[in-house]
């Protein structure tokens, strides 16, 4: 498979983006400038990536709690994001929604979502707006290990069948739900061969390898935007935080964040492939790198600077106005 | 009496209501922790702790699960209706919008609709609330909405000691309970004795005890009356405070004998105002204690809209001091 270097480019940068956003983002909680639930998308970076490399503006996800890297990758703006997190009224959502809300409606970013399994059948009512109007659009939506075991879950992916609407459901396995692990909460072996007995063809790939994402959903994506009804994709691989900032991670086994992050690198992999292959030369993606720092840099300064909400602010966008309080 | 948190309080009381009944069991999402992991198993005990230690003591009654809030009810509830004593986690009251149904169309009618023939003894306990910025699907009191239900008993402790108690009541009592702890009070102390008691439902506490104005509040907004009463006493001006801890049954004669004596009444909660709590108690005196009123009845609540994240739009969504000073004096002018 050979892709033009604009792409390879592009995804390079987006999961250097989402790298640099998370840590920064991590670094800014710890200061205590960042309040609210934050869960960070480090080491799942390629999933994102790889899955939005095939989408343009119209076609739409919905996301999770651990949204940053999926909007990143679908196009928000770092500078809004970083001013939404901080709780500006400059932000994305003018400081309503914070971490867990990060939406843009214009960039087809239907939101990241608080409540584990939201998202799913939202994502299978854009899919059929698209099957309706028979635009080619596909709605992607994302889905941890545990948010699966939700009926929700279930009910999206049935439906979607049903109604042959192009949805593609994005498992991102990382092991964990908080602390309960994908063997105990998952009750069978083979979650892969439990979504595909919904009905639809469901494409596996290495979470840690860009290259092995951006096939899969390739092929998922085409699936559906062709009319063949809903696709999945199943990538697996770990997160390097906590669920939160601050969680103690004892579900952990020895070693495992170490080898987590020497062995599990969506951006170390891209490097080595580029090395091998030769079609991106360090220097170039040496320049990305520091161009991306400088970004997230002048986008944590702009947050620090932007307006913050005032008060009559609260009830805006509220469409029912109602006083009667004291 | 030794000082304990809200959090140790209603861990202390799962403890002994499971060590003198083994029909008790716990449930809900990492309320042991790191199942199915090689790390530390039982090691979490729900993500604000409250379930601590139960794991190691009886790990067979205290049961992960999936994430899936509709099951974890309904499990609770099948296990009550076959003469269990579950006292099930939902990790946020919003999540009640998951699971709604087996909580409101199951186990809220069981004993109804079966012409009284059965007991639903289970307790659905959430973190419920505002205050920690964590925006529109995480802060929502809830309480407030449950409420409306027939058949359900809703709880909402302010304090360390009555959450105690009032836990102790609800896994002794045979109906559906479900209890709302402000997540923004886990911390907060209070003198709570080590033996077990049990607090009835529908008797309301006098927190403070005055003659001028009736002040009633729920959950987080009844320390932060206390302290606006505090003041005001400074200045002469003497308010009761009524905590009425269960939402349902309501203690309504407390405070209609309340406003009867005062002529003033000051409702304070977190929630929206449309059908809420305040609007509820509102109702209550001008229907039955409407001759006795001296002044228009106030309601200070957040407003209409959903929780914002920032914390400057949440400071000024959730009542504070001002608004609840502001209400007393009005009633007063
Ligand atoms: C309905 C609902 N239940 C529980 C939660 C609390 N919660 C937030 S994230 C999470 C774990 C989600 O696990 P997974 O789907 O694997 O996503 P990951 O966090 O691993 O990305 C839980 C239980 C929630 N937000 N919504
Ligand atoms: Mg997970």
């Amino acid at each position: 498979m050979s892709i033009p270097k604009e792409t390879l480019l592009h995804a390079y940068r987006t999961m250097r983006t989402i790298r640099e956003f998370e840590e920064r983002v991590n670094a800014e909680i710890m200061n205590g400038q960042i309040p609210g639930f934050t869960h960070l998308y480090t080491g799942q970076e390629a999933n994102a990536v790889g899955v939005c490399a095939h989408l343009d503006e119209s076609d739409t996800i919905i996301s999770t709690h651990r949204g940053h890297g999926h909007c990143i990758a679908k196009g928000a703006e770092v500078s809004g994001m970083m001013k939404e997190l901080f709780g500006s009224s400059e932000g994305l959502c003018k400081g309503k929604g914070g971490s867990m809300h990060v939406a843009d409606i214009d960039k087809g970013i239907l939101g990241a979502n608080g409540i584990v399994a939201g998202g799913p059948p939202i994502s299978v009512g854009s899919a059929l707006a698209a099957k309706i109007r028979k635009n080619g659009k596909v709605a992607v939506s994302f889905s941890g290990d545990g948010s699966v075991n939700q009926g929700t879950c279930f009910e999206a992916m049935n439906m979607a069948v049903v109604l042959q609407a192009p949805a593609v459901f994005v498992i991102e396995n990382n092991y964990y739900s908080e602390h309960t692990s994908i063997n105990y909460a998952v009750g069978c072996d083979d979650l892969k061969a439990r979504t595909e007995a919904f009905g639809f063809p469901v494409f596996v790939a290495d979470g840690a390898d860009f290259f092995a994402v951006y096939e899969a959903a390739g092929k998922a994506i085409a699936h559906a935007r062709a009319g063949n009804g809903p696709a999945g994709v199943f990538a697996e691989q770990g997160r390097y935080h906590g669920h939160f900032v601050g969680d103690p991670q004892a579900y952990r086994a020895e070693g495992e964040l170490e080898d987590l992050r020497e062995n599990h690198c969506p951006l170390k992999n891209f490097r080595a492939r580029m090395a091998e292959s030769g079609e991106l030369s360090e220097a170039e993606l040496d320049g990305i790198d520091a161009e991306v720092m400088a970004e997230i840099e002048q986008s944590v300064t702009d947050a620090k600077a932007a307006a913050r909400p005032t008060a009559e602010q609260v009830t805006e966008d509220v469409y029912i106005q109602y006083t009667a309080t004291a | 009496m030794p000082e304990k948190t809200m959090r140790d309080a209603i861990n202390e009381a799962l403890h002994q209501a499971m060590e003198q009944d083994e029909s008790v069991f716990v449930i809900g999402e990492d309320v042991a922790g790191c199942s199915g992991s090689s790390g530390d198993v039982g090691s979490v005990g729900g993500v604000f702790g409250v379930t601590e230690g139960i794991y190691h003591r009886w790990p067979d009654r205290c049961i992960d699960t999936p994430i899936s809030e509709s099951a974890i009810v309904g499990a609770a509830a099948g296990a009550a209706l076959v003469g269990m004593r579950p006292v099930a986690e939902i990790m946020f009251a919003d999540f009640i919008g998951v699971c709604m149904d087996q909580i409101v169309n199951q186990m809220a009618k069981f004993r109804y609709m079966f012409g009284g023939k059965s007991r639903c003894p289970a307790v659905i306990r959430f973190s419920s609330g505002g205050g920690f910025s964590a925006a529109g699907q995480h802060s929502q009191a809830m309480y407030q909405v449950m409420t409306s239900f027939p058949g359900l008993k809703v709880v909402v402790p302010s304090n360390a000691y009555d959450a105690k108690g009032l836990m102790l009541s609800a896994i002794q009592d045979d109906d559906p309970v479900l209890f709302f702890e402000p997540k923004i009070l886990y911390q907060e102390t209070a003198d709570v004795p080590d033996e077990m008691y049990t607090i009835p439902f529908g008797q309301a506490n006098f927190v403070r005890e005055g003659d001028d104005v009736t002040v009633v509040a729920f959950g987080q907004m009844v320390p932060k009356a206390a302290a606006v009463i505090d003041t005001l006493a400074e200045e002469g001006i003497s308010c009761d405070l009524i905590d009425p801890r269960t939402t349902s049954p309501l203690d309504e004669n407390a405070i209609l004998e309340s406003v009867e004596a005062t002529g003033r009444l000051v409702i304070v909660d977190e929630a929206p105002p449309r059908c809420g709590l305040t609007a509820d108690i509102a109702g209550l005196a001008a229907d039955k204690a409407f001759s006795s009123l001296k002044a228009p009845i106030k309601q200070v609540c957040a407003p209409h809209s959903p929780t914002p994240f920032s914390p400057e739009l949440e400071a000024a969504y959730l009542p504070d001091a001002d608004q609840i000073t502001a209400a007393i004096k009005a009633t007063l002018a």
